[in-house]
């Protein structure tokens, strides 16, 4: 039943994923990948990871979607792509080619990999509790690491972003 | 009946591919940005698929680590876009192709 509902929220993943690659549009692309995101955090629920499912919705569907609609909206970009100034096709083939190649490699290392057998879930894995306790004991360092990244990012989207300095 | 490791890792491989390829043919620097979104969503299915498996929270932890670098990146990419929209009134990559102006 798990591995049924999988493969429907996989599925819905990648198609969405190829929609998102192949859309003309940015903002049809950015529609996708809010599907893209939602199926992702139906695997996480899946996986026992319920906190990290719902910070998926709420961070990337929601904030970091809403910022990109933002700023493709902010740049009204009506019409459809353009041709490029001087085409050069040998790109696209070697696009492929390269992701194809760390895709084998990926596959290649993952196999490698030792796997254990999935035992049941102990009550309490990847509730809020559970991440908190660990959030703030064993990664307490890199936590505020992750407030200062922050900070310095809003200072720095701040300066980029505004208008020429006088 | 759980889901097995290999299966999250299958799909986390296929989701980095695509969004490579995203990053690799597309022009439009937004659609690049939204891919790479698209591999870091991937390696954070990997994480929670070991998580899973080793039955250990510590894979969640990276995926939260994860989603706060892709946040700030987010913003400081999106900041860079409009700051190149700006100046050289596109947001095509090809365009972009001096290096001072």
């Amino acid at each position: 039943m798990m591995a049924y509902i999988f493969f429907a929220l996989a599925g819905i993943a990648l198609i969405s994923g190829v929609l998102v690659v192949f859309q003309t549009h940015p903002l049809r692309s950015a529609l996708w990948l809010i599907v893209n995101f939602f199926a992702v955090a139906g695997i996480y629920l899946l996986a026992h990871a319920e906190f990290i499912a719902a910070i998926q919705i709420i961070v990337y569907a929601g904030a970091i979607m809403v910022l990109f609609l933002f700023v493709i909206m902010l740049l009204n970009l009506r019409q459809p792509e353009e041709e490029a100034a001087r085409p050069w096709f040998g790109q696209k083939l070697a696009g492929i080619t390269l992701a194809a190649l760390v895709a084998f490699i990926l596959v290649y290392g993952f196999s490698k990999a030792e796997v254990p057998l999935a035992k049941a879930a102990p009550p309490g894995l990847g509730n809020t509790e559970s991440i908190a306790r660990l959030l703030f004991t064993d990664y307490l360092l890199p936590f505020e690491v992750t407030s200062v990244l922050l900070l310095v990012a809003i200072v720095g989207a701040v300066v980029l972003a505004k208008s020429k300095l006088k | 009946m759980a889901v097995p490791l290999s299966y999250y890792l299958a799909l986390s491989v296929v989701l980095f591919a695509l969004g490579a390829i995203g990053v690799l043919i597309r022009r439009n620097i937004l659609i690049i940005l939204m891919c790479i979104e698209m591999m870091l969503n991937a390696v954070n299915i990997a994480f929670i698929g070991f998580a899973n498996a080793f039955q250990a929270i510590d894979g969640q932890m990276f995926v939260f680590f994860v989603m706060t670098v892709a946040a700030a990146e987010v913003a400081v990419g999106l900041a860079l876009v409009v700051a190149i929209f700006r100046n050289r009134a596109t947001v095509y990559v090809d365009d972009l192709n001096i290096l001072k102006w």
